[in-house]
């Protein structure tokens, strides 16, 4: 600690616990929240799940997801489709994920709007528009029969559902691995180059064991959100596709047995701890970048990892010179820009596509449409059910967004300034919900809900939506106070301001966009979710998500995608304004 | 550790006001030591630097005295009254940040202006105030410039005069000039030297850099390991270092290790021969092991045979306005001679002798 700054964030906090916003009682409103709504739902869905209506033990249901042939079948599908999803996804983020780190800061940004377009895209709207492009009478469908394809079969298989799941799940692998890759990619690799790496050796030795922590990060976040995925399959799948999330999904709302219902969602979770476990030791992933804290010097998949790499490194290095001297014109980055760029036109195909489909003046959903006329907007703003639920997403949406930045905000700063060990527990507790598939949250939720009246009322959507946003919104707050200069409240106090106007005066303003930030990405997941919304609005209370989601399965008309283009619209404002507050934010 | 106190040292200020004394003031973090208890006091318009390596607890004792950290045990009385639990903003204290803690979203007025409006100024007073202020430093043309528009210079002049603006009457400065060139450091040397003159306040100054402090400071207090090794005015400090610490951390310092043999002479193994020392060694007792120093200004470069000690010439760093020659001991140790100006008498490998007056002569305890 050779720095001699007067003063360091930890180390002003100790003295007197109440000292200023750095106590660790602060996070106790939050932690009580995530108890209550998260903890305490997910533990009852264990028990409830060798528990019968009768109250008595019974592990049938249990037993029942790998006895049943149908059962253990759909088990299977939806493990083989969660690993399949992982890898692909990991493949064809990582190499665009590099190519987004070498670009400079401002060009990334740019670039990474690209990204998170389809992104904050929900996949309903996405899934939808693959149904509408990728149909029996679409040009796409013709031009693969003119091909001598199976046109007509390009939809309701496993390849397509893959793709759809993976197409959806591409945006968040990048992101996920962003940070990792940016970090490596500025400090160390020029300096790797400067010792006398080539860049192939810089790659492989120095730039790939490093990166893994963000590819595990990654991967960990895919295989979980896949497990529960049920948009897709249910949309673009046969029979045959069935995932967990879908017999969830009947047992609870159809058949109302949530003992069964229970059991699958027992299923899923110990199959998302299991993933992380096999993420995090196994793998050793973590343990090949270092520096995460039980990662030993000799540790042999440590070693292993390092030795693989340097070894390939090594091997392509020639290769890679001699790719550079026989095809001098078209260099390996090129190829990779080229890729990256295909890429991400693919990720905002449905996005784009979308739209001119909700301004169709024909009477069916086509693409490209027949001609242009507002009547489905007319029909969509005319229409009081949707009317309703697009009120409704946007009341919630705030009043979820509210309630989210108080509990995380709240802990983020108890997490950041208090010097007590109870911070690391409260961190790791808030990342949780990010671990445990939305579907078994939601389970949880209707049990609980049910005892408390709150089925179907706005309250309980919030609730249930502000459990999900929680965690992101914390990683936005958190961040954003890791990166402010405590130092300055310091400052402020030397100067005479009290605690309450330092805060007021210094600390607020700078740190009022990671809030905004935080607000504007709970109001995001609140007006898109819908595995909450099914579960928790009954078939009273919908949202628009949730009025999409059933519409698409009573009469799919324009309308829809009317509706869409609404959604696609309130988002792109919202994440444009994000960015502009961000950018606005970095003055220097 | 007695003859370490403050009022040991500082008899000839006697009579002055206190501005701050710390009774035994420690930190601790966990088990370890930041600061172990230190005793100190501090006069009213005095300019003090605390000086010391790096984690030697100079900022750990800064954050104490501007109330930002709370110690462990001991008591911080300012101005004659108990502020040990004083909260910082209710100190009439000024900090100086090393990294300047400028604020990111205010202008260079609004920064200067922030202490007024926690004190409840009225606008228009506090606008001459801070036009004052920017004048004092220099910067009236750059009131409206928000800090990331500013070289790392003007920042740190900002950073003054928002401390200056409110006229505290205790500024501490943590390593406030580290960050800039040397030009630039020289020049605000002279200005807080000015600024404290014109403002009799009284200066806390950190700094790791011993030059800097023996520029500054009416008194220097060092510190090493969490405690003060010796605290004196810079002349003290350099020409009766007490410790092989402060002899060797203030200026060069030859020092050679050995035992009292009598009264005045101690045994070494740099030679066969007792060495004479002129100053007084009641701190030691007969035959204990001890230390001299001497300054390399001190030791006058001789032909072979003739002087204390013989030795080889290995190098020879000319400096200007006076030129350092390395001389190597039979024993292999190196002993510093400094010559003044750039007259070369000898030629490296030449072996020489060298001497030295007793009275220059400073045993220190190890
Ligand atoms: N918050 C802290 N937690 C633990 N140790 C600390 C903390 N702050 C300072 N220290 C330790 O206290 C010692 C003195 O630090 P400091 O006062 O910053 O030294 P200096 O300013 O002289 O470089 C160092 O060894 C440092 O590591
Ligand atoms: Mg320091």
């Amino acid at each position: 600690m050779a720095s001699s700054d007067l003063s360091s964030p930890n180390l002003s906090a100790t003295g007197k616990p109440s000292f200023r916003l750095g106590s660790i009682w602060l996070a106790v409103p939050g932690v009580a929240f995530l108890l209550i709504f998260f903890l305490w739902p997910t533990v009852h869905i264990l028990v409830s799940a060798v528990w019968g209506d009768d109250g008595r033990f019974s592990s049938k249901a249990l037993f029942s997801v790998f006895t049943s042939s149908s059962y253990s079948r759909v088990m299977a599908t939806t493990f083989t489709v969660a690993v399949q999803v992982t890898v692909l996804c990991v493949l064809i983020s990582y190499p665009l994920a590099y190519w987004l780190s070498r670009h400079s800061a401002r060009r990334q940004r740019l670039l990474m709007m690209l990204i998170l377009l389809p992104f904050w895209t929900s996949a309903l709207v996405k899934n939808f528009a693959w149904l509408v492009l990728l149909g029996r009478n679409s040009n796409f469908a013709q031009f693969v029969t003119s091909m001598g394809g199976a046109g007509d079969r390009l939809l309701f298989n496993r390849t397509v559902v893959l793709f759809g799941i993976v197409h959806t799940l591409v945006p968040l692998c990048v992101i996920a691995m962003m940070p990792t890759f940016n970090q490596v990619n500025k400090s160390l690799l020029s300096a790797a180059t400067t010792l006398g790496a080539s860049p192939t050796q810089a790659f492989w030795r120095i730039f790939l064991p490093l990166s893994m922590r963000g590819v595990a990060t990654a991967g960990l976040m895919i295989f979980v959100t896949s497990l529960g995925f049920f948009i897709t399959p249910s949309l673009l799948g046969s029979p045959r596709e069935t995932m967990v999330g879908q017999l969830i999904i009947e047992q609870i709302n159809e058949l109302q047995n949530l003992q069964q219902g229970s059991a699958f969602g027992v299923v899923l979770l110990v199959g998302a701890i299991i993933g992380v476990i096999l993420f995090d030791r196994i793998f050793g992933l973590s343990g090949v970048a270092g520096g995460s804290g039980n990662s030993q010097p000799d540790d042999r998949v440590r070693r292993f990892g390092l030795w693989l790499c340097s070894r390939i490194g090594n091997m392509l290095d020639p290769v890679a010179r001699g790719y550079r001297d026989t095809f001098r014109g078209l260099p390996g980055s090129r190829l990779l820009g080229a890729y990256s760029l295909l890429v991400i036109a693919l990720l905002l195909v449905p996005v784009v596509a979308i739209i001119p489909m909700a301004f169709t003046s024909g009477s069916f959903l086509a693409f490209p449409p027949p001609g242009f006329s507002l009547r489905w907007f007319e029909t969509y703003f005319a229409s009081p059910i949707w009317m309703a639920a697009t009120a409704r997403s946007f009341g919630i949406g705030l009043a979820c967004a509210a309630l989210t930045i108080v509990v995380a905000a709240t802990v983020a700063f108890a997490v950041v300034r208090s010097r007590s060990r109870l911070a690391g527990a409260i961190f790791i507790f808030f990342m949780s919900p990010m671990i445990v598939p939305h579907l078994v949250i939601s389970i949880g939720l209707f049990y609980l809900f049910a005892q408390m009246s709150l089925i179907a009322t706005d309250i309980g959507l919030v609730l249930g939506h502000s459990v999900i946003a929680t965690p992101v919104v914390f990683i936005v707050v958190l961040s954003t106070l890791r990166g402010h200069d405590w130092r300055l409240d310091d400052a402020a106090l030397t100067l005479g301001a009290t605690p309450r106007r330092a805060f007021f005066r210094v600390t607020l303003p700078l740190i009022s966009g990671g809030i905004a930030a935080g607000l504007i990405t709970a109001f995001l997941i609140s007006f898109e979710e819908l595995t909450i919304a099914l579960f928790i609005g009954g078939g009273l209370v919908t949202t628009l998500p949730k009025q999409l989601w059933s519409d698409i399965f009573l009469q799919i008309n324009p309308t829809l995608a009317a509706a869409s283009v609404v959604v696609l619209g309130v988002v792109t404002v919202l994440f444009l304004l994000m960015e502009v507050i961000s950018y606005w934010r970095k003055p220097a | 550790m007695d003859s370490l106190t403050p009022t040991a040292s500082t008899k000839s200020y006697a009579n002055d006001a206190v501005k701050l004394h710390a009774q035994g003031i420690c930190k601790f973090y966990d088990a370890t030591a930041a600061l172990n208890p230190i005793e100190l006091k501090i006069l009213a318009g005095e300019l003090l630097t605390l000086l010391g390596p790096s984690g030697s607890g100079k900022t750990t004792l800064l954050q104490l005295i501007a109330g930002l950290v709370k110690p462990t045990s001991g008591r911080l009385m300012i101005d004659g009254r108990d502020q040990t639990d004083l909260e910082p903003y209710k100190r009439d204290i000024g900090v100086v940040f090393q990294n300047y803690s400028l604020f990111p979203h205010l202008t260079v007025q609004e920064n200067i202006a922030f202490p007024l409006q926690m004190r409840g100024q009225s606008d228009r007073v506090s606008a001459t105030q801070v036009s004052n202020a920017l004048e004092m430093v220099g910067l009236e043309r750059f009131g409206k410039r928000f800090p990331h528009e500013l070289s790392g210079g003007q920042q740190q002049r900002v950073a003054l005069a928002r401390c200056l603006v409110y006229k505290p009457s205790l500024i501490l400065m943590d390593e406030s000039l580290s960050a800039l060139d040397r030009k630039l450091r020289e020049a605000m040397q002279v200005e807080i030297k000015r600024i404290h003159r014109e403002t009799s306040s009284t200066i806390i100054f950190v700094t790791h850099d011993q030059e800097e402090a023996l520029a500054l400071s009416d008194r220097i207090c060092l510190m090493n390991n969490g405690a003060i090794e010796q605290l004196g005015t810079p002349l003290e400090l350099y020409d009766k270092p007490k410790t092989v610490f402060a002899a060797t951390f203030i200026g060069t310092s030859n020092v050679v290790s050995g035992q009292l043999a009598n009264a005045a002479q101690i045994s070494s193994d740099i030679s066969e021969r007792l060495i004479d020392i002129g100053g007084d060694c009641k701190k030691v007792a007969l035959g204990q092991p001890c230390s001299i120093a001497i300054r390399p200004e001190n030791v006058r470069i001789g032909d072979c045979g003739a002087g204390i000690l013989n030795g080889t010439i290995i190098e020879e760093i000319y400096a200007g306005s006076e030129t350092r020659m390395m001389v190597e001991l039979p024993n292999g140790s190196v002993f510093t001679v400094r010559v003044p100006g750039g007259a070369q008498r000898c030629q490296l490998g030449e072996n020489v002798s060298l001497t030295w007056d007793p009275q220059h002569v400073r045993i220190l305890e190890s």
